[in-house]
């Protein structure tokens, strides 16, 4: 027997009982759909969040105070120096291969024009840090060159602040209050959205010191370096440390690469893949039970069918095969219908959330289809084996 | 029309089952010889093992103990595998419901075996054309079973029996479902089959089927306790009423 007219003779048998067939067939679909659909979530969410790290820049380190460990005894800890402007200046002086080096303060203000005000969050920092986060600008200039305890009474808006607060009026060249300070705006930026989880479409900037005045602080909230290329990344992270280490007699600061970070998410987020896709394996499993009914009981009806097959002369493997093939056939269409159908979920999705990059990662396709048909071969072979195994005559009495 | 050469020979053939804690003995001491192109019909009463002789005959059941040849070959302990292929080449079977698969047209139906044989499309279109030519039932080639009348049925199922051409075509009860003009037609097609060299064995409660027959072997309790040529078949029913009697 051909395997064309296995095919053929086994996809008769299965429309003989065609609501049961496309019931086993719905739960595989849907299994399938889910593996698909959830695994392309966790890789959307992966993806998005390494699309969020680069929206950082490229090379960054970022430094931040304190020190995420445990020394030392139960309350003899010591409390942890601020990171200052002297310390962006020392790793600014002494580590030549950063390329930038950014300070940052960051509050929040009332800004206001005239009658229009609007509370956001005002980040105080330097020109640098506008190459470090590539930053573009939709009109006027960014903050000016200067020294970084020098603080000009100047301020850049984000698109959406300067709408907000200008409407139809040029911002650049007006001045607005930020607080208690009165600021004349030198640029607005280009739209940027939501980066890190800071909105820089709604956001000020300041000079770092003005913003240090304004917040009433003396340290900084975090120091932005950028390094001269990829590799040297390592080496600018242990001349950093060398260097605040020494200002500091101890390190209580902690220096994060962006690609630590981004590698410490990805991991999470591929593990939480594999999660998600064994979570919906589950569903794959219940649907194979859902075949082996439908099979047992396919079995069950036919039992007389068979009883004459073997009359006729047709063997206990060639049984075994319609069977089992009926079973493959459940499984791998309902496989190729449960891909259609998360994809279709899927686009869907996307055209819904366009920021949001879901889409299944190529192991979880081919995963889903081999484990729908594996499925579909093991959960049948019960059945399958059942039905070879039937005594001719006890069959042909349909016993 | 009976030739010398035995086709089956049966040896001391017995067939035992286990019934709760009985053992019911279905066949005793069979001794028989049936030769190339004889028509035999096995009469008897109910549960007087009819059907387990058929059943042994055909290679769906083995015998507890004794010989079986068929064609000179001991089949009586083949395994399944060569039983598989013994059915498939040389034995036909006619059943009393037809046993048609329902979702198969009547050609598919008398294809099927040939199917599963190997064969090629061509030569198995080839046969299922004249196979059914044969039973007259040309234009009923892509009807359902559904949708043929008993009779038509049987005559489906009679070329399906003998699509794959065996030596041998064991009938049980094959007019039992079938009004008396279906039943006519179809033992007119089965004569015809005897008449071309075909060895017919048929199960039957109807003395006017067993009379076609060349001999008729009357089993009782699992015996064959009559052996009547049909120059003797004077009366069947009364021989049967006797045995019952006793």
């Amino acid at each position: 027997m051909s395997p064309g007219e296995l095919f053929r003779f086994s996809a008769r048998g299965l429309s003989g009982h065609g609501l049961r067939t496309v019931l086993s067939l719905l739960g595989v679909t849907i299994g399938v759909a889910a593996v698909v659909i959830l695994t392309a979530l966790g890789e959307g969410a992966r993806r998005y969040v390494i699309d969020q790290f680069a929206s950082l820049g490229t090379n960054i380190l970022i430094v931040l105070p304190g020190k995420t460990e445990t020394s030392g005894t139960v309350g003899a800890g010591g409390v942890p120096n601020d990171l200052t402007l002297d310390d962006a200046r020392a790793v600014q002086r002494s580590v030549s291969a950063a390329r930038h080096v950014a300070p940052v303060s960051m509050g929040t203000e009332q800004v206001s024009f005239g009658e229009r005000r609007r509370q956001v969050a005002v980040l105080g920092t330097t020109h640098q840090y506008k190459d470090a986060r590539q930053l573009l600008m939709q009109r006027g200039s960014f903050l000016p060159e200067e020294e970084m305890s020098r603080g000009s009474a100047v301020v850049v808006l984000g698109p959406k602040l300067a709408r907000e607060l200008f409407v139809e009026q040029e911002p650049v060249g007006q001045v607005v209050r930020v607080g208690g300070w009165r600021m004349r705006v030198i640029g607005v930026l280009a739209k940027q959205g939501v980066k890190m989880g800071m909105d820089f479409d709604d956001l000020a900037m300041v000079p770092v010191s003005t913003g240090m005045q304004m917040f009433n602080r003396s340290s900084l909230w975090r120091i932005l370096i950028q390094s001269g290329s990829h590799s040297d990344i390592d080496l600018v992270k242990e001349a950093v440390r060398r260097v605040l280490v020494d200002r500091h007699d101890e390190e209580d600061f902690t220096v994060i690469t962006q690609d630590s970070v981004l590698s410490t998410f990805t991991a999470v987020l591929g593990v939480l893949t594999l999660v998600v896709g064994a979570i919906a394996a589950i569903s794959l499993t219940v649907a194979g039970i859902g075949i082996m009914n439908v099979m047992l009981v396919s079995v069950s009806e036919r039992t007389r069918e068979v009883g004459l097959l073997k009359a006729l002369g047709v063997g206990r493997r060639q049984i075994l095969s319609v069977f089992l093939t009926e079973a493959a056939l459940i499984s791998s269409l309902g496989g190729l219908l449960g891909l259609g159908l998360g994809w279709l979920a899927i686009t869907a999705l996307v055209r819904l959330y366009p920021v949001f990059p879901a889409s299944p990662p190529a192991w979880a396709v081919w995963a889903a289809l081999v484990v729908s048909l594996g499925v579909g071969v093991i959960f049948g072979l019960l059945p399958a084996r059942r039905a070879s195994r039937l005594d001719p005559v006890q069959a042909l009495a349909g016993r | 029309m009976a030739e010398s050469t035995a086709m089956i020979r049966l040896q001391d053939i017995r067939r035992t089952f286990q019934v709760g804690d009985e053992l019911v003995h279905a066949l005793v001491d069979i001794d028989e010889e049936i030769h190339a192109g004889e028509h035999i019909a096995i009469m008897g009463p109910s549960g007087s093992g009819k059907s387990t002789l058929l059943n042994i005959l055909g290679c769906l059941d083995k015998p507890t103990s004794g010989r079986y040849y068929l064609n000179g070959q001991e089949v009586a302990h083949l395994d399944d595998s060569a039983l598989t292929q013994v059915r498939r080449h040389q034995i036909g079977f006619v059943f009393q419901f037809f046993h048609l698969v329902h979702r198969l047209s009547a050609s598919e139906n008398v294809e099927l075996p040939m199917i599963f044989a190997g064969l090629p499309r061509t030569e198995r279109r080839q046969r299922v054309e004249e196979s059914l030519a044969a039973v007259g039932l040309t234009p009923r080639a892509r009807h359902l079973p559904d949708q043929l009348s008993g009779g038509e049925r049987q005559r489906v199922a009679l070329a399906r029996a003998t699509i794959m051409m065996p030596a041998i075509l064991l009938a049980d009860e094959p007019t039992g479902n079938l009004d008396s003009k279906s039943g006519r037609a179809v033992l007119d097609v089965l004569g015809g089959m005897n008449d071309n060299g075909l060895t017919l064995v048929v199960v039957t409660h109807d003395p006017k089927v067993a009379q076609r027959a060349d001999r008729v072997l009357v089993l009782v309790d699992g015996r064959i306790v009559r052996r009547v040529a049909s120059s003797q078949m004077g009366d069947i029913m009364a021989l049967l009423a006797e045995d019952e009697a006793e």
